[in-house]
């Protein structure tokens, strides 16, 4: 029994770029939804039937949450297509790393010395640079997102509350006091921001690792009965990381988009 | 104790005590949720993600410690 490690084995390079395992992952999952999207654009008809049932009642039903959110329909149907893709690609690859044959068929190389088994596939999750890449790409798409629709001034001033403090100047000294504290919180935003891609990031990657780990302990205890509910434990957590990072991306998308209510201090 | 027993320690004592805090919050997360859903049953579809949501939040940082441990 060999415990993953904890970042992905490069299979092959390319020149000074490794492909590891769970690109391989990532890519099967791509390949799936480009697929899938070529497939359903041919069979689109009037009268819908079998997958492009299954698809629009899936769209529409994204969307009709994505709206308790956000609260209008308009910018529902803006953060569909970066929500609802990365809720399907995190769920595709989170389940696509449960079938059997992940992290058990693969190819022996020496490494260090020793022969060890380098597994062909690998949960792409389970790689700290994807969900980094998702994370990231989820973080700045909120606030390219905030800055077209509140215009980047007043985004900026979400972080450094200049305009706060020069608006205080001519209300008193107590006005002046809860503006700097607001403009030192302002600086905390920032900091925050930086901790939203951290835990985005290492939420999803440690729970699908950990999953990993589990079956692989697991499964080494003994083969036949025990990993089935841990099977199924990992088929939910699958599922809720998924939903967990699609909520979340969306509440960072819907709060950078709504407009900064000044409230009047007394 | 030489250095690989103490990182052997170290690592089991993360998440040991790593664990700790996030158990009982997400308990009591659970708790209060089941709490709202007897008092009020309809309300249990409104509860679910906003429960999902705090107890992922709660579990991140037994997450955070589980990476610490992987890492040491």
């Amino acid at each position: 029994m060999t415990i993953p490690p904890a970042a992905a084995e490069p299979l092959w390079h390319l020149g000074s770029l490794p492909l590891t395992n769970a690109m391989i992952n990532g890519w099967i999952a791509v390949v799936f939804f480009v697929c899938a999207a070529f497939v359903l654009r041919h069979i689109l008809r009037e009268r819908p039937s079998g997958f492009q049932n299954l698809a629009e009642a899936l769209v529409e039903f994204f969307l009709d949450q994505i709206e308790k959110v956000t609260g209008d329909k308009a910018r529902a149907r803006k953060f569909l297509p970066i929500v609802g893709t990365i809720f399907l690609f995190i769920l595709f690859s989170n389940w696509l790393g449960l079938l059997p044959g992940t992290g058990s068929i693969g190819i022996w190389e020496m490494i260090h010395g020793e022969k060890e088994l380098v597994p062909l596939l690998r949960p792409a999750a389970s790689d700290l640079n994807l969900t980094l890449a998702i994370a990231l790409f989820a973080v700045i798409a909120s606030h390219i997102f905030g800055i077209l629709s509140v215009g980047p001034l007043h985004h900026v001033g979400k972080f450094i509350n200049i305009a706060g403090i020069i608006k205080s100047l001519k209300k008193g000294p107590i006005a002046i006091l809860v503006a700097v504290i607001e403009f030192g919180v302002g600086f905390i935003e920032i900091i925050s921001e930086m901790a939203k891609v951290l835990s985005l990031s290492l939420r999803l990657f440690g729970n699908i690792f950990a999953g990993e780990v589990l079956m692989t302990v697991m499964l080494g205890l003994f083969s036949f009965f025990l990993p089935i509910p841990f099977i199924f434990l990992e088929v939910l957590v699958g599922a809720i990381q998924a939903t967990v990072f699609a909520m979340l991306t969306l509440a960072y998308l819907t709060v950078a988009t709504t407009p900064h209510t000044q409230e009047e201090h007394a | 104790m030489d250095a690989e027993t103490i990182v052997i320690l170290t690592k089991g004592l993360t998440i040991a005590i790593g664990g700790f805090g996030p158990a009982i919050s997400i308990g009591l997360i659970g708790a209060k949720a089941m709490e709202g859903i007897g008092r009020n049953p309809e309300a249990s579809g409104k509860l679910f993600v906003p429960m999902l949501l705090g107890m992922a939040f709660a579990e991140a940082i037994a997450i955070y410690s589980l990476v610490v441990s992987f890492t040491l």
